[in-house]
């Protein structure tokens, strides 16, 4: 092994690279969201907060923040809860269309967005509802059910079905075993699904784009706003305000998720 | 008394909710597209008689047909520039380090931020004034900005090349660590050079995984429209970025669905082949 090891010597500092390509993107949003100057670009002028302080007094801002909240919050509970239940029986139970049934909910990962979007637009309009954040819930849904099922199956996988049965013979019934033993066990899980496909959905932009009408979302908000050199900065400060949240999110949902595969 | 009903009709009646609310919003829009795409858009409604209109104009519409193939040709620069890209990595991750988990949490944290903010980020440091820009020519390594960064081609495979690596990274990590190790040494051991055993047998064994990556990349880069719309230019723009036009500006929703149900059948043609090509291919060198 060592010596498999030592083969290609700059196979590391490829590694170091890439890294490199892979966060420049990213940590550039909240480097310059410091600076003073309003054009991105080097020299960095000087050190300021007025950018984030700004960001506070803008009302239609607030609002579609509010709106981004109200549509992942739900979208998290709806997909998690569809995706608590099929998880459950895509590890415990062997049936008929359960791998048609398992390819399907995968689906949505790979469809072209614009073509969800679009297609979600008409459908939506031709059955009476007009774009609004109930649209869009509806879409996140669908697009963060594959999250929520992948992350409840790696849940369900360490879950040891010998737990349940010794609940039911001592005579709990099947909503008393799930409540009291089920669903203790892969709370974590559960965690950590609703804080994922909140994440998705909040960072969500082209179905939203679509579907939002005159209730935007914060990256729709975004989109708005990076058109206008003017408001760069402020789009920035939002902007890394929104990637530290992000990150955060993530952390504490992988921190759940280890914690219910230690857990058994 | 708990009467336990059979375990089939149990795992059913569970995984049911998930799977027709996804079978169900794949097939509705997908049905209503096709209706859709045989109507015409009159100035403010919608004519309902059956015509083959929309799909005669897309597929004369020399706009149309660019934008299609470009679409595709694009999608598969990304795909080609992020697995070869990714593949290195995927082998850093199996073969070379210790602290796997470090190494994929690492590369999965950037996915997770916004993908809008990226692509807007590649644009801040792609542009005239830009950042990468001003870095050089604050450096001096440059007198002029150069212009050739941004609003083309090569912009926008690099920032879905970015946008993507994850993708490309994971399935093909999962089909190294998956490759049984005493195959290496019985290669090693009958004689095989470094290279010749990584591409006869390594190589081989992560055809699975280079597939997967490929599949989940290019499917969604073909209808792409954030990417193309910040960093194409007019010269990168897509059959997304025609779509969005048709349901916003040109309110014509008959040709919005037509393109879109194009867009899908050119992405199934060249993902079917894709496969088809690649299986053959992967046989062959085996």
């Amino acid at each position: 092994m060592s010596r498999l090891l030592r083969s290609f010597p700059g196979l590391s500092a490829y590694a170091v690279f890439y890294l490199v390509f892979l966060y420049t993107p990213v940590l550039l949003l909240p480097l310059f969201s410091f600076n003073e100057g309003t054009i991105v670009a080097f020299p960095i002028k000087g050190f300021t907060l007025k950018w984030y302080a700004e960001l506070a007094g803008q009302e239609a801002l607030l609002r579609s923040l509010l709106n981004s909240v109200i549509v992942g919050g739900v979208s998290a509970v709806l997909a998690t809860s569809l995706g608590l239940f099929a998880a459950r029986a895509y590890v415990r139970y062997r049936f008929t269309g359960r791998e048609m049934s398992e390819a399907l909910v995968m689906l949505p990962l790979v469809v072209p967005g614009i073509i969800v979007a679009s297609s979600f637009l008409v459908l939506f309009l031709s059955v009476g509802l007009k774009p609004s954040l109930t649209a869009v819930i509806l879409g996140h849904t669908f697009l963060t059910v594959p999250f929520a099922v992948a992350i409840m199956k790696s849940a369900f996988d360490e879950f040891d079905p010998s737990l349940e049965e010794a609940a039911y013979d001592l005579g709990e019934t099947v909503i008393g075993t799930f409540r009291r033993v089920t669903l203790p066990i892969v709370a974590p899980g559960i965690v950590s699904s609703l804080l994922v496909t909140f994440t998705v959905s909040f960072d969500e932009f082209i179905l939203a784009f679509f579907l939002a009408g005159d209730q935007p979302t914060l990256p729709v908000y975004i989109w708005s706003q990076i058109r206008f050199p003017a408001k760069l900065p402020n789009t920035l400060a939002l902007g890394s305000c929104l990637l530290a949240f992000s990150v955060l999110l993530l952390i504490t949902a992988e921190y759940f998720r280890r914690r219910s595969a230690k857990r058994t | 008394m708990i009467t336990l009903r059979s375990e089939a009709s149990q795992g059913m009646a569970l995984s049911a909710p998930a799977t027709l609310y996804v079978g169900l919003l794949v097939a509705a829009p997908l049905g209503i597209l096709v209706v859709y795409s045989f109507w015409t858009q009159t100035y403010v409604s919608i004519d309902r008689t059956f015509t083959w209109e929309n799909y005669r104009l897309a597929v004369e519409d020399p706009l149309v047909r660019h934008l299609l193939i470009r679409s595709v040709w694009i999608a598969g620069l990304v795909t080609a520039a992020t697995v070869a890209l990714a593949y290195p990595i995927a082998y850093f991750i199996a073969f070379r380090t210790r602290h796997k988990t470090l190494w994929l949490l690492l590369i999965t944290i950037p996915f997770w931020t916004s993908y809008l903010l990226r692509v807007f980020s590649w644009k801040l440091i792609l542009g005239f004034n830009g950042v990468l820009n001003s870095a050089l020519m604050t450096v001096g390594l440059i007198e002029e900005p150069l212009t050739f960064l941004l609003y083309n081609e090569v912009a926008v495979v690099l920032t879905l090349a970015h946008a993507w690596a994850p993708f490309a990274i994971m399935p093909i990590y999962v089909s190294l660590q998956k490759i049984d190790r005493s195959l290496l040494e019985a290669a090693t051991d009958l004689g095989c050079s470094k290279l010749e055993r990584f591409v006869r047998v390594t190589l081989p064994l992560t055809v699975p995984g280079i597939i997967a990556a490929c599949l989940i990349i290019f499917i969604p880069t073909v209808g792409d429209y954030v990417t193309p719309a910040l960093v194409g230019g007019s010269d990168g723009k897509m059959i997304a970025n025609l779509i969005q036009v048709q349901f916003g500006a040109a309110n014509n929703w008959p040709l919005g669905a037509t393109l879109s149900l194009m867009a899908m059948l050119a992405v199934g043609l060249v993902a079917g082949c894709f496969v088809l090509l690649s299986n053959l291919l992967a046989r062959r060198i085996r």
